[in-house]
């Protein structure tokens, strides 16, 4: 962290590399359940975002309609956001991007938003790799309308009812993989540490990150019986990796060994750093990542940590080769063509 | 859908008849991807460079190649551009078609036919001339594969001879039509020469139908719609357009991308617009309001289904208040009904397009010149208004050629409406996204990424306060907005001395038939008549003013259930109801004036 203050009597308040305060970064007060995943995920968020020295009025929030879809008002009140309909947060983010890509897009769903109603726009959003950090807040049910399942609800977990799901869940982050998204990986709310870690990695990303947090329900998916509850996640996280991040602006050295260590240089210098608790995991295999993640549903464990990442291939905003001024700021002159240029079209009709 | 109206044929030619002169309609029928597209465009612009005013209406099925298609080219001294439903001569290449197409000719009409069909035996009152296309393809190109494209350039010599075009305006069009290949050119040029010289040869004229060469179409450029859509957009200063490839709307954002590639890339090679092909239109449209509320000029072009799956969001730019252009070349419906005919069917939905309480700002060309021209107008009122605007094309205007006087500069600025700045807001100290400052109804907006710590504010589609905080209340200022709008939208054009007690209101493409029935009904019936092209909706003061000042005003429109109608009779008096009476069209063929002038005059009771 760049705090450079220097000590005094009276403490200066803590600020970060751009002189903010993580009050700076706080949001509306929640609406959301006491003990709901997705206010620690908003926490994790302002952490990770004041830590990195992100300017808040770079960030744009998108949401789609659910619990999750709620929380942009929870966090970040100086960056815009747009609550969208349900499912379609991906289309908005992306012509957000189109018009400014110096944006940091910042996508918080859940798995009703993302899988069910939005899982087309979702795989065309990974496919694209556009920019942006997408975040599934993930509790295998809905919870603004008061419990149905998810589809990613685990075959044989329970409602409140007792009624047992029989259809077997959507994995986002195989899916995720499987279609092009070049920073993937799944985490607990309520493992502070490795989503707050993850969350600085994906801030220094350039292409998709898709994070799916498992974020239990406190009302109506935290009974036993659940495979979404804080007690069950509890039991069943594994660990794939542990997830150490050296920002680009942080001039530390320490030494890591490379045969029990993953480093990866991220797009803006920052170190991204593995720590192997699985020997042979390499997180740059697209087929290895998704074989693991099968394995790990026949073993009934919630793996966790970094699956995959390729911080090299372009994004979306790349791609398409657009001038590096924001499309939405550019002036009259650039984008009107000239009297000449309509003469021209005008010949070629005659 | 049959290409001619099943009613009896009246014939402008006859047997014996003195020449006439700069005034036909000839029709020529193919077969789906046999290459005649080139052809008639050939034989359109010929005529066309001889100074004659034309338009050329392509009829075709939904399919790629094997199926029959029609191809109408009017030529009119008096410039009147509507499809005329008699045809003076059937050019007929299609054997599958030929017999029926005969037999549904009018007395005294001329036949240009394959020798091998043999139509001359089907009736005696035409007059036919027949060609042995493959013997003189043959001589013409040596390549069998190629011989199927190159056969139907050599009816467009035929034709010329016959109507007396000067082959050198066949040359001109060829050279123009394959500027970029000339190997094409010189194969299309001989075949073209080999059905002239056959022509001349081996034909006796007998039809009274010439072409003699005039001026009256000095300056002026051919186009089709969606082509001039895509122009005017690029003019407008369009930044983003999103899409989902629909019949008859994907050459618009085609064609732009073509345009954009030539004149919209810095000298750095960057791209000063992004367009992307969307997985459907709910994402184009989706997309198109991220980049509207992050400060892009971004628009999407669709047909009828799109516009069914853009109903949500729809509602969400509204409601949200994100500018938006929608282009709607409007189709045949409902559901996938016929997409290559044309029609007016979704102006009541997109009026109102989406759930609750909402309305739409739609605009209605009637023009090449008015698609280029209304996509500035369409920008600048989407960001004034900060709303979706749509722009209620179809496909007779998207796809069909028109000639045009050319367009004009936009001389107006870009108006980005009410934007405030970093400093701006350094200036105010704060704002409220949605509060009614000036009194129009219309708020002031702040662009994400604008480096102010008040700049922020919470887009929702859920109830919001002025703030953009949740609230339950908010609808009427909407409204207000909605009503500003009528002044600002454009009027509506009048013709007619504004005295006759009959008015007739009508929108888009339905024009070009109407100006034409208007002296049908003058010189036919002596009855005068006003007209109002209406332009915009939501309906301005003339248009009320017009209802208000007429006994009977005659709504024409193309489409089944009267769509303006119902919109007018929301708006007007209650009492002033009972005066609009309805003409309505859905045969999904462009409309022609007879058809208007027959229905009015049997309405009129005369």
């Amino acid at each position: 962290m760049g705090t450079t203050g220097t000590p005094t009597s009276t403490p200066a308040p803590k600020t970060n590399r751009i002189g903010l305060q993580v009050i700076d970064y706080r949001g509306g007060k929640t609406t959301l359940c006491a003990g709901c995943g997705h206010n620690a995920i908003s926490e994790r968020i302002i952490d990770a975002m004041y830590e990195m020295g992100v300017k808040p009025e770079r960030v744009a929030k998108f949401s789609g309609i659910g619990c999750s879809s709620k929380s942009p008002a929870y966090f970040m009140n100086r960056s815009h956001s747009f609550n969208s309909v349900h499912g379609r947060m991906p289309s908005v983010a992306t012509g957000a991007m189109l018009a400014n890509r110096d944006l940091l897009a910042l996508g918080v769903t859940g798995d009703g938003d993302t899988v069910s109603i939005g899982v087309g726009q979702f795989v065309h959003l990974m496919r694209r790799n556009l920019p942006i950090i997408y975040i599934i807040e993930d509790n295998g049910c809905y919870g603004l309308t008061k419990g149905q399942f998810s589809a990613t609800a685990d075959i044989g977990s329970t409602l409140k009812s007792g009624i047992a799901n029989d259809l077997p869940p959507v994995d986002t982050c195989a899916m995720a993989i499987q279609l092009g998204a070049t920073f993937v990986g799944r985490s607990f709310s309520g493992d502070k540490k490795q989503l707050h870690t993850m969350l600085k990695a994906a801030i220094a990303h350039n292409g998709t990150v898709m994070l799916d947090v498992v974020s239990p329900c406190v009302t109506f998916n935290d009974h036993e019986g659940s495979t979404k509850s804080y007690k069950y996640m509890q039991a069943h996280e594994e660990p794939l990796n542990e997830v150490s991040f050296v920002p680009a602006f942080e001039e530390i050295n320490v030494d890591y060994d490379p045969g029990t260590t993953f480093e990866v240089t991220m797009h803006d210098g920052s170190s991204l750093r593995l720590r192997k608790l699985e020997e042979e995991y390499d997180p740059t295999d697209r087929v290895k990542a998704v074989q693991r993640l099968m394995e790990s549903h026949a073993k009934g464990e919630v793996l966790t940590g970094v699956f995959y990442i390729n911080s090299k291939a372009p994004s979306f905003i790349d791609m398409l080769n657009v001038t590096d001024r924001p499309l939405a700021t550019l002036p009259e002159s650039v984008v009107r063509p000239s009297r000449e240029a309509l003469e021209k079209c005008m010949e070629e009709l005659r | 859908m049959a290409t001619t109206d099943v009613v009896p044929q009246e014939s402008s030619g006859r047997l014996g008849q003195q020449r006439v002169v700069n005034d036909m309609s000839i029709q020529v029928a193919t077969v789906n991807g046999s290459g005649s597209q080139s052809s008639n465009t050939v034989l359109l612009r010929s005529i066309f460079q001889m100074g004659v005013p034309i338009s050329g209406k392509n009829l075709f099925p939904s399919n790629i190649a094997g199926l029959p298609t029609w191809f109408t080219i009017r030529a009119n001294k008096d410039g009147y551009i509507a499809r005329k439903k008699e045809i003076d001569l059937l050019i007929a290449m299609n054997p599958e078609t030929a017999q029926e197409d005969v037999k549904t000719l009018a007395p005294g009409a001329s036949v240009l036919y394959d020798e091998p069909l043999g139509l001359d035996k089907l009736r005696n009152d035409l007059i036919f001339y027949s060609v042995p296309y493959d013997k003189l393809v043959a001589v013409v190109c040596q390549e069998a594969k190629l011989r199927k494209l190159i056969k139907n350039m050599i009816y467009v010599g035929v034709a010329a001879q016959l109507l007396e075009i000067d082959f050198a305006e066949v040359e001109r069009a060829i050279r123009k039509q394959f500027a970029t290949k000339a190997k094409a050119a010189n194969l299309n040029l001989a075949a073209a020469k080999a059905g002239h010289d056959y022509a001349a040869a081996n034909l006796k004229k007998r039809d009274p139908f010439y072409i003699e060469r005039t001026d009256k179409t000095r300056g002026m450029i051919i186009i089709d719609g969606n082509s001039a859509a895509a122009m005017g957009c690029m003019f407008a200063g369009c930044t983003v357009v999103t899409w989902y490839p629909i019949t008859p709307s994907s050459s618009l954002v085609e064609t732009m991308m073509e345009y954009m590639k030539e004149y919209r890339v810095g000298p750095d090679g960057k791209a000063t617009f992004a367009i992307v092909q969307a997985e459907d239109e709910l994402a184009a449209i989706g997309m198109v309001l991220g980049a509207g509320w992050a400060g892009a000029r971004a628009m999407t072009a669709t047909a009828g289904p799109g516009i069914s799956l853009m109903s949500e969001f729809s509602g969400l730019a509204y409601y949200v208040e994100v500018p938006a252009v929608i282009w709607d070349i409007q189709r045949v419906g409902p559901s996938t009904g016929l997409p290559t005919r044309t029609s007016q069917g979704d102006v009541l939905s997109t009026a109102f397009l989406s759930h609750g309480d909402t309305r739409h700002i739609m605009l209605f060309p009637d023009s090449v010149s008015e698609c280029f021209t209304m996509a500035q107008e369409a920008f600048d009122l989407a960001e004034k208004f900060q709303t979706p605007v749509f722009v209620m094309s179809d496909l007779d205007l998207g796809m069909n050629n028109w000639m045009s006087d050319p367009f004009p500069y936009p001389e107006k600025p870009i108006e980005r409406g009410k934007v405030l700045t970093k400093e701006d807001l350094e200036r105010l100290g704060s704002f409220a996204r949605y509060k009614d400052v000036d009194g129009d109804g219309i708020g002031y907006r702040t662009l994400p990424g604008t480096d102010h710590p008040a700049a922020a504010y919470f887009a929702r589609g859920s109830g919001h306060n002025d703030k953009g905080q949740y609230s339950e209340r908010n609808m009427e200022r909407i409204n207000k907005k909605f009503e500003t709008a009528r002044s600002f939208v454009p009027g509506p054009e009048l013709a007619g001395t504004g005295e006759a007690n009959i008015g007739i209101l009508a929108y888009g493409t339905s024009h070009w038939a109407i100006i034409e029935a208007r002296d049908q009904l003058a010189k036919e019936y002596r009855v005068e008549t006003d007209y109002l092209r209406v332009r915009a909706y939501p309906f301005t003061r003339e248009v009320h003013d017009f209802i208000a000042h007429h006994e009977r005003i005659y709504i024409v429109e193309q489409n089944r259930d009267g769509q303006m109608a119902s919109l007018l009779k929301l708006d007007i008096k209650a009492e002033l109801t009972p005066r609009l009476r309805s003409i309505c069209h859905i045969h999904g063929l462009p409309l022609d004036a007879r058809s208007i002038t027959d229905e009015l005059v049997m309405m009129e009771g005369k």
